[in-house]
């Protein structure tokens, strides 16, 4: 991420340098294409009902605040998205330890995860471009 | 025929087709050995979408015809907790032109050392044992091959990476294989005048259009063992139809080179597969 916002600063200064040649083609950011922070936040809310009606998993957030991962999901998704948020909860390493979240566990919150997507009808591009960010926090998530 | 019968008799009951919880399109199709991977090329990924302490069995049909021949493939695989593969399948070779046929049985087990498809940076690698019994030996034997039956042994890696080409995501698969097989075994294994195994190629590569489709390429390097026939690489170009998490339908254009003598061999590739 933090590559991301220099690359975007190093941007933004070749554009004021080149202006003419330099005219509006950034694409807009993921967080933009998803709908912002309300296409965040129904993306979160079909998160959390394909987690209460998936018997593999829903056990692992029986002790959960609700109110409280709602938020966090949604605001670290702003944030991993380039969106204006500042992700400020526990890392994905602490949150996840003690829970011992197995592959069939992670691949059946993915399966969720699309299942919604698809629902909102996000292209499969973005729905690819999301995947790409959360993916790889497998390695922190898993089996702790 | 049958087999492809009951699967779709067994698709058909309802609550009868239940899945494990890999994503779809992640256990891929089902080889003409009778491994994961894609058509001719087996990959590190399991059979089915049996995920961690999940168990899933899966059965394919398959047949490739081209000018001078057709390979009948089928049989059954056996996955464990993503991390085993067991599976068995019988082929059958007919020399179409030539007349006559030539079967074999292939017995293989795949084990998952590491990495995993989808979520980590390192590709998911497995390693791979395919013992081959050549149920038609006379042929083979009269053309120069030394045995009937051998084992190969492969190395494979498969990567998904996401959002690569137009927003689509990629398979990469490559493996590398450990043979004496002429022909993949349906003419034996090694000559009189060349017995040792050899290490060769093979490579796949995919294009995931949406969840259920995905088209792309592959190529399988091959010995050249016999000195009656030169034996050439194969080449294909699949499309893959995910139809659910039961069922899977692909089809290709085959390039098999020279077989036996008999000129560029091109065609045909249909394989069903399902899986619970």
């Amino acid at each position: 991420m933090v590559k991301h916002r220099w690359f975007n600063s190093m941007l933004l200064s070749a554009c004021l340098v080149l202006l003419p040649g330099c005219s509006n083609t950034a694409q807009p950011s993921l967080y933009q294409r998803l709908g912002a922070e309300p296409g965040i936040a129904t993306l979160v809310d079909g998160l959390l009902f394909e987690i209460e009606h998936d018997q593999r998993i829903v056990h692992h957030f029986a002790d959960t605040d609700i109110g409280r991962f709602r938020a966090m999901l949604a605001e670290q998704l702003c944030d991993l998205t380039g969106g204006p948020c500042q992700y400020s909860g526990s890392t994905m390493q602490q949150s996840h330890t003690g829970f011992n979240i197995s592959l069939a566990d992670y691949d059946a919150l993915v399966a969720g995860l699309i299942n919604v997507m698809q629902r909102q009808q996000i292209s499969i591009a973005d729905q690819n471009a999301l995947l790409a960010l959360l993916a790889p926090m497998y390695k922190d998530i898993s089996y702790r | 025929m049958k087999v492809w019968l009951y699967s779709i008799v067994l698709l058909c009951l309802p609550g009868a087709a239940s899945a494990g919880s890999k994503i779809i399109a992640t256990g891929g199709v089902t080889s003409i050995e009778g491994n994961a991977g894609g058509g001719i090329v087996p990959w590190a990924i399991i059979n089915g979408y049996a995920s961690s302490d999940e168990w899933s069995f899966t059965t394919f049909a398959s047949r490739v015809g081209v000018n001078d021949f057709s390979l009948h493939s089928g049989g059954v695989a056996l996955s464990l907790d993503n991390s085993w593969e067991f599976s068995y399948a019988r082929q059958r070779f007919a020399l179409e032109s030539i007349g006559g046929s030539l079967s074999q049985d292939i017995f293989s087990v795949k084990y998952h050392l590491a990495g995993e498809l989808l979520y980590t940076a390192l590709p998911q690698i497995s390693i791979g044992v395919q013992h081959k019994r050549n149920l038609d030996f006379d042929l083979p034997q009269a053309v120069g091959a030394q045995s009937a039956h051998g084992t190969d042994v492969y190395l494979a890696a498969s990567k998904l990476l996401f959002n690569q080409i137009a927003g689509r995501n990629l398979l990469l698969n490559g493996t590398l294989r450990a043979t004496k097989a002429n022909q993949t075994g349906l003419l034996g294994f090694g000559s009189a005048g060349d017995n040792n195994y050899q290490l060769l190629f093979e490579g796949s590569a995919a294009v995931l259009l949406n969840y259920n489709l995905a088209i792309g390429v592959e190529f399988k390097q091959k010995p050249d063992k016999l000195a009656f026939a030169a034996e050439q690489h194969w080449r294909d170009i699949f499309i893959a139809w995910f139809i659910n998490k039961n069922l899977s339908l692909t089809g290709a254009y085959v390039d098999l080179g020279h077989i036996a003598g008999q000129g560029s061999q091109t065609g045909y590739y249909l394989g069903l597969e399902a899986t619970w």
